[in-house]
C-alpha cells in the first residue's frame, strides 16, 4: 500500500481534528460536546461555499461523519454533495458520492441532477468510478433515476470486469423494485450471468434471485432448471444457501421439482462440515420437503446435533428448526422432549424462549395437567420478563378455541387463581377476562369459580399489588353475579368492603359496589323467602340435571351443604324482629320459640348477620356519598338505596306483626323479588352479531338522529374508560348464532363504557332519556334482544342440525374419569376468513414483467434458453432412474400445447386483478397435488399417465425441465 | 437482505451506520439506542441472535458479536442465513483487522471514509458480494491508489 497522497492527509488531519475535538469534548459532558459540534457546523456552512474544491471536499466529509455518527441533519447541503460529484479528483468523488448514499433519500428533490453525472459515471472508463456510481445508485435509487439509466446498467450486465459485473447485478435489485418495466430490458441478461464461470458473478444473481423470489415465486418456476444445476454442481456454501432458499419458496408449488431436489439437498446436508449450510438443508427440509420421510429423519437427526451442541447460537437454531417442524410432526419434539425441558432453564433468554414455545406444542388434553405443573413451577423460579412469557403461553394455550384442551375446569379455575398470586404475574387483563369467561360459559364451574374468587377477594395483601387489581374485578364479578353459589355471602360482602379497597381504582371499586348489591340482593330475599331459595336452588338443580347429571349434583350438594354451617343456622324470619329492635335501640322481646317449627329449616340467615351487614353496609358506603367519582357514587347511592328499603321492610314487618300474627307480603318486600330476579337472570356469552338480530323499530332514524351527536359530545373527549367492559372477552371471536340448549337466553349487555359515557353525559346535561342505569337492568328495558321466545328460534331453526349433532354426540362422548362440561360456544361454523394476502403492486408487475421476459423466450425457438434447458433435462433424465417412461411421455404430451397455454396465462397476469390471478394459478396446483402422489408408487401406469396429463392441462405453467 | 450494519461501542456510540433501507437520522439514532438496550441487557455467554420485530418488523433479525469494545451488529431478513450472517461478520472484522494491522476501536473512530470502504466492497445494497477478506483488501487498495 502506497504512502498517503498530500491530498489525502491534508484532508484526514481536518477530519481528525473533528473527530479529536468531539472526543476531547465528550469527556466534559454532553452539553459540551454538542456546543463544540454546532460550532464545527457553522464553519462547515463557511467552508462548504468555498471555491477550492479541497476545502470543499473536507467540509462535506466532515459533514457527512457528524450526519452518519452524530445525527446532524444534512438535507441542506445536498447540491454541494452533486456538485462535487462532478469533481474530477477521484477522492473528492468519493466523498461526494459517499455523502449522498448517506444522505439522500427519495424526497431530496435535487437528486435528479445528479442523473447526468451518474450517467457519465456508469459509462466511464474507470472501473472505481463506474463501481462508486453503482454503489450509490443502490442506496439513493428512485424510480427516475432507474427509468433514466436501465441502457447503461443493460450494458454494465455483460462487464467483462467480475466486480463491476457483480456490482451491476446487485444493482439490478433495486432497479426492479423501482422501476418494474426495467425488468423486461435485463432479465435476459441476469439469467445468462446464471451460467457465469465467475462464482461471484452466480453468487450475485442467485442473491438477486433469491430476494425476488421471497416475494414472488411463481414466476421463477421456469429458471428451476439453472437452479438446480447450481443445486448439484456448486461448492460455494454462499451460494448454495441462497439457492436452498429459492428452492425452499418453489417446491411447494411444484410438487415434482421437490421429488427432485430432495436428494441433492440430504446429500448436502451429509456432506457438509459448515453448520451454516447445513442448517439451511434442514430449514429447508423442514419448511418445504418434509413430506419425504428418508429426508425428514435426517434432517431431525440432525436437528438433535445441534441441540447437544455447547454452543448456544445452534442450540437456539435447532430449537428454532424444531418448531418449524413441531406442528405436523409432534414426534420430532417428543423425540427430543428432555433437551427442550432442559433448555427451560438456560442462561440464555432466546434458548428459554423457543423452548417454552416447543412445550406448549406438546400440549394435549391427557398431560396439560401435567405440563402446567412444570411450567407454573418454572415461573415462579423465573425473573419477571420469562415468569410473565410463561403465564401468558399457559393462558393462551389453555383458552385456545373455547377452552378445547381443559376437561377439568376446576382445575383449570384453580390454576388461574394460583397464578394471580405469582409474584411477578403481570397477565391481570387475560386473567381476568377468562375468569369472567369461563362463569358465563361453563355451567358447572361456578361453585368452584365462586371458591377462588372468594379467595382470592378474601386476601387484603393482594389489594396493594395493581397488577392484580383486573383480577380481582373478575373476581368481584363472579362473586357477585354467582352469589348463590356462595357458602357464606356475609364473609364475602364483608371481603368486598374490605377497608383496604380505596386502594383499588375507581373503575373497579364501582365493579365491587355492583358486586355488593348484588350480593345485598340475594341476602335479602333469602331472608325474606327463605322458601324460595330453597326451591329455587332444587329447581336449578333439576333444571341444570339436563347438562351434565353428576358434576351438577355437585353443584346442588354445595348449596344445600350451607345449611348446617354455623352462620346459616335455621331459624325463623320473625328472630330478625329482635336484631331490628336491637339496631334501633328499642328492647322488644320476640317470642320466637312460639313459631311452628315448619319453616325453620327454611331460614338460612340469622337476622344478627344480616343486620350487621346492613350496618356494615351502611357505614362504609354513606363515606362514599361524598365521592367525586360518578360510577362510584351511582352505585354506592343504589346501595344505599336498597338498604333503606330493606330496613323499611323489617320495620313493616314488625308493625304487622303488632297487630296480627298474619305475615304479609309488603311492597318492599315485591321489589325486592324483582330485583333478585332481575339478578338471576343469566348473563350469557354474547354474539358478534348480536346487535345486528335486533330489528330495528319502526320510525326509528338511526342516521338523523345520529348526526346531532356530534354537537352534543363535542364539548368532551371520550376516553377510553378502564372499567369493566364485559364484552371485551369475546370481542375477539367471529361469533354468530349458535347457542346451546341450556343457554339460550341471550342476554346483550351494554358495555360499562358507554354507560359512563352515558352517565357522564346525563350529568352534563341532566338528560334521563334512559330510564336506568343499572347494567343488568339495562338489558331487561330492551325487549328485542332479551326476549326469550323470539331470538331462540331464529337463532336455533338455522343451527338445528348443529345442535343434534352435538346432543347426540355428547353422551357417547363421555370420558371414563369425568366428563368434560358444556361450554358455551357462539358461532362455531363462522370461522375466520384469512383474506388472501395480495402481493404487493409492484411484485406483480415485476412478476409479470419477468413472465413476459422467461415465456416470450420460451415461445421463440431459437433462443438460447429452450435449448439450455433442454439441454440440462436430458442430462438430468439420464441422471435420475426414477422417472418412468410413461411420465415422460405424458409430460411430452402437457408440453405439446405449452405455447398455447402459457399464452393464455400470460394474458391472465394482465387481464385479471390480484387475487384472482394469484387464484387461478394457485387452483390447479391445489389439484395436481393429491394426483401426483397418488401416483406415485404401485398404482398403474395409465392412470399415471392421466393424471399426468390432466396436471400438464390444468397448471399454467409447467416447466420443462421434468422432461 | 442486509437491513444494517452497525459497529458501536460498548457505551452505545455508533462508531459506522450504515442502513440499506432509507431510514431518517433521527430514526437510525432511536433504532440505536434501543438495539444498545437489547445487547447491554445480554449476558456474555449466550447466543448471539435477537429477534428484532418490535424494531424493524416481521421476520428481522439481528446477528451481533463482541469485539473488545466494539458490538458489531448486522440486522438482516428472512433471505439470510443467521450463521452465514455470523460468518460474514468475521469476514467483515478480518478485512478491517488486514486494513489497519490489528484492529482497534480507534482505527474505526478516525478511519471513517475507509471503513465505509471496505464495506462497501463487501456488501452493496444489502447483497453480500464479496465473502473473502483478502479480495477486499485488494479492492480497498486500489481504489485507495
Amino acid at each position: 500500500m502506497a504512502g498517503p497522497s498530500l491530498m489525502d492527509s491534508l484532508f484526514q488531519r481536518s477530519l481528525e481534528d473533528l473527530i479529536k475535538g468531539i472526543r476531547l469534548h465528550s469527556g466534559a459532558g454532553a452539553g459540551e460536546s454538542s456546543t463544540f459540534i454546532s460550532k464545527c457546523l457553522d464553519e462547515i456552512r463557511r467552508e462548504i461555499k468555498a471555491t477550492d474544491p479541497q476545502t470543499k471536499t473536507t467540509a462535506l466529509q466532515k459533514l457527512t461523519y457528524l450526519h452518519s455518527l452524530h445525527g446532524v441533519d444534512m438535507s441542506w447541503a445536498a447540491f454541494h454533495s452533486i456538485e462535487l460529484s462532478s469533481s474530477t479528483n477521484f477522492h473528492s468523488k468519493r466523498i461526494a458520492y459517499l455523502a449522498a448514499s448517506l444522505s439522500f433519500n427519495p424526497s431530496t428533490e435535487v437528486i435528479l441532477l445528479l442523473t447526468h453525472q451518474l450517467r457519465k459515471d456508469l459509462s466511464s472508463a474507470n472501473p472505481h468510478e463506474v463501481s462508486l456510481a453503482l454503489q450509490t445508485l443502490s442506496s439513493i435509487c428512485t424510480p427516475d433515476l432507474a427509468r433514466d439509466l436501465t441502457p447503461e446498467l443493460f450494458t454494465l450486465l455483460n462487464s467483462n470486469k467480475g466486480f463491476i459485473k457483480r456490482k451491476a447485478i446487485a444493482t439490478v435489485l433495486k432497479f426492479f423494485e423501482l422501476y418494474p418495466d426495467s425488468v423486461r430490458v435485463c432479465f435476459k441478461r441476469l439469467v445468462e450471468n446464471l451460467e457465469s464461470s465467475d462464482p461471484g458473478v452466480v453468487s450475485a444473481v442467485v442473491g438477486v434471485f433469491c430476494e425476488l423470489a421471497v416475494k414472488e415465486p411463481r414466476s421463477y418456476l421456469p429458471l428451476a432448471p439453472e437452479f438446480y444445476k447450481i443445486l448439484v454442481d456448486s461448492r460455494n456454501n454462499w451460494v448454495l444457501i441462497k439457492v436452498l432458499k429459492i428452492f425452499a419458496k418453489l417446491a411447494p408449488l411444484e410438487p415434482r421439482l421437490g421429488k427432485r431436489v430432495v436428494e441433492p439437498i440430504c446429500e448436502h446436508l451429509k456432506r457438509t462440515e459448515a453448520k451454516s449450510l447445513a442448517f439451511e438443508c434442514i430449514r429447508t427440509i423442514l419448511t418445504a420437503l418434509s413430506q419425504y420421510e428418508a429426508a425428514l429423519k435426517l434432517a431431525v437427526g440432525k436437528v438433535r446435533e445441534f441441540l447437544v451442541e455447547d454452543d448456544p447460537n445452534l442450540k437456539y437454531l435447532g430449537l428454532q428448526a424444531l418448531a418449524i417442524v413441531g406442528p405436523k410432526y409432534l414426534d420430532a419434539i417428543l423425540e427430543n422432549k428432555e433437551m427442550v425441558i432442559k433448555s427451560l432453564s438456560d442462561d440464555d433468554v432466546n434458548i428459554k424462549l423457543e423452548a417454552l414455545k416447543l412445550v406448549m406444542a406438546m400440549v394435549s388434553e391427557d398431560n396439560i395437567t401435567e405440563i402446567c405443573r412444570v411450567l407454573m413451577n418454572y415461573a415462579i423460579k423465573s425473573d419477571p420478563d420469562f415468569c410473565n412469557e410463561i403465564l401468558g403461553s399457559i393462558l393462551s394455550t389453555c383458552s385456545r378455541n373455547y377452552y378445547e384442551m381443559i376437561i377439568d375446569f376446576d382445575w383449570y379455575v384453580l390454576l388461574l387463581g394460583e397464578m394471580s398470586r405469582v409474584p411477578h404475574c403481570q397477565k391481570g387483563q387475560e386473567i381476568e377476562n377468562q375468569l369472567v369467561d369461563i362463569g358465563m360459559r361453563v355451567r358447572d364451574v361456578r361453585p368452584e369459580l365462586v371458591r377462588v374468587g372468594r379467595d382470592l377477594l378474601i386476601d387484603p395483601a393482594l389489594l396493594g399489588n395493581p397488577f392484580i387489581h383486573r383480577i380481582l374485578a373478575a373476581a368481584a364479578w363472579v362473586s357477585g353475579e354467582y352469589v348463590e353459589f356462595s357458602k357464606n355471602p356475609f364473609e364475602l360482602m364483608e371481603a368486598l368492603l374490605q377497608p383496604r379497597t380505596n386502594l383499588l381504582p375507581p373503575s373497579i371499586r364501582a365493579i365491587y359496589i355492583q358486586s355488593s348489591f348484588k350480593v345485598l340482593a340475594y341476602s335479602a330475599y333469602s331472608y325474606f323467602f327463605p322458601d324460595e331459595v330453597v326451591a329455587q336452588s332444587s329447581h336449578e338443580l333439576a333444571g341444570s340435571l339436563h347438562n351434565v347429571e353428576s358434576s351438577d349434583y355437585l353443584s346442588g350438594a354445595a348449596v344445600t351443604d350451607t345449611d348446617p354451617d354455623q352462620s346459616f343456622n335455621p331459624r325463623m324470619p320473625h328472630e330478625s324482629l329482635r336484631d331490628n329492635s336491637v339496631d334501633k335501640g328499642k328492647d322488644i322481646i320476640t317470642d320466637c320459640e312460639n313459631v311452628p317449627t315448619a319453616s325453620l329449616k327454611m331460614d338460612r340467615y340469622p337476622q344478627d348477620s344480616f343486620a350487621q351487614m346492613l350496618n356494615i353496609v351502611d357505614m362504609t358506603f354513606t363515606p362514599l356519598l361524598g365521592c367525586h367519582e360518578v360510577e362510584i357514587l351511582d352505585r354506592v347511592t343504589n346501595v344505599l338505596g336498597l338498604v333503606e328499603l330493606i330496613r323499611l321492610e323489617i320495620r313493616g314487618c314488625e308493625i304487622q306483626k303488632e297487630v296480627d300474627n298474619v305475615r304479609e307480603e309488603l311492597k318492599a318486600a315485591q321489589v325486592i323479588r324483582l330485583m333478585h330476579n332481575a339478578f338471576s337472570e343469566e348473563l350469557g356469552p354474547v354474539s358478534l352479531m348480536a346487535q345486528e338480530r335486533v330489528p330495528l323499530p319502526d320510525g326509528l332514524e338511526l342516521k338523523e338522529n345520529l348526526s346531532d351527536i356530534d354537537e352534543i359530545c363535542g364539548n368532551f373527549t371520550i376516553t377510553i374508560s378502564s372499567s369493566f367492559n364485559l364484552e371485551r372477552p369475546w370481542s375477539r371471536e367471529k361469533d354468530a348464532i349458535i347457542l346451546s340448549e341450556h343457554q339460550n337466553k341471550e342476554v346483550v349487555e351494554q358495555s360499562n363504557d358507554s354507560t359512563s359515557v352515558l352517565t357522564e353525559h346525563r350529568k352534563r346535561h341532566g338528560l334521563y332519556y334512559l330510564p336506568s342505569e343499572e347494567k343488568e337492568t339495562v338489558s331487561s328495558d330492551y325487549p328485542p334482544a332479551n326476549d326469550l321466545s323470539l331470538p331462540d328460534k331464529t337463532n336455533d331453526q338455522t343451527d338445528d342440525l348443529f345442535k343434534l349433532t352435538e346432543q347426540s354426540l355428547v353422551p357417547k362422548k363421555k370420558p371414563t374419569a369425568k366428563p368434560r362440561p358444556v361450554v358455551v360456544k357462539l358461532d362455531d361454523g363462522n370461522s375466520i376468513h384469512i383474506v388472501e394476502k395480495k402481493p404487493e403492486m409492484k411484485e406483480h408487475l415485476i412478476s409479470d414483467a419477468v413472465r413476459d421476459v422467461l415465456l416470450g423466450n420460451d415461445a421463440a425457438p431459437s433462443s438460447s434458453r429452450t435449448t439450455k434447458s433442454d439441454k440440462l433435462s436430458s442430462r438430468v433424465t439420464r441422471k435420475d432412474l426414477l422417472v418412468s417412461a410413461t411420465e415422460q411421455d405424458s409430460t411430452t404430451l402437457g408440453r405439446s400445447d405449452k405455447n398455447s397455454r402459457r399464452n393464455k396465462h400470460r394474458s391472465h397476469g394482465k387481464e385479471k386483478s390480484h387475487k384472482s390471478s394469484t387464484k387461478v394459478a394457485g387452483d390447479p396446483e391445489e389439484k395436481s397435488k393429491p394426483k401426483s402422489s397418488h401416483s406415485h408408487g404401485k398404482h398403474k401406469s395409465r392412470q399415471r399417465a392421466n393424471s399426468a396429463v390432466n396436471v400438464a392441462a390444468q397448471s399454467p405453467v409447467i416447466p420443462d425441465f421434468l422432461l | 437482505m442486509i437491513k444494517a450494519v452497525i459497529v458501536m461501542n460498548d457505551q452505545g456510540k455508533p462508531r459506522l451506520v450504515k442502513f440499506y433501507t432509507f431510514q431518517a437520522v433521527e430514526k437510525q439514532q432511536e433504532l440505536i439506542r434501543s438495539i444498545y438496550e437489547v445487547l447491554r441487557s445480554r449476558a456474555n455467554n449466550v447466543s448471539n441472535f435477537v429477534k428484532m420485530d418490535s424494531l424493524f418488523g416481521p421476520d428481522v433479525r439481528l446477528v451481533y458479536k463482541t469485539f473488545a469494545t466494539l458490538y458489531f451488529v448486522f440486522v438482516f431478513d428472512g433471505s439470510e442465513n443467521e450463521l452465514a450472517v455470523l460468518d460474514l461478520m468475521q469476514v467483515f472484522v478480518g478485512t478491517l483487522d488486514k486494513c489497519f494491522h490489528n484492529v482497534c476501536e480507534l482505527d474505526i473512530v478516525f478511519n471513517f471514509n475507509k471503513v465505509h470502504t471496505i464495506l462497501d466492497e463487501i456488501i452493496l445494497g444489502g447483497q453480500v458480494l464479496e465473502t473473502n477478506s483478502s479480495e477486499v483488501v485488494r479492492a480497498v487498495d486500489e481504489i485507495s491508489k
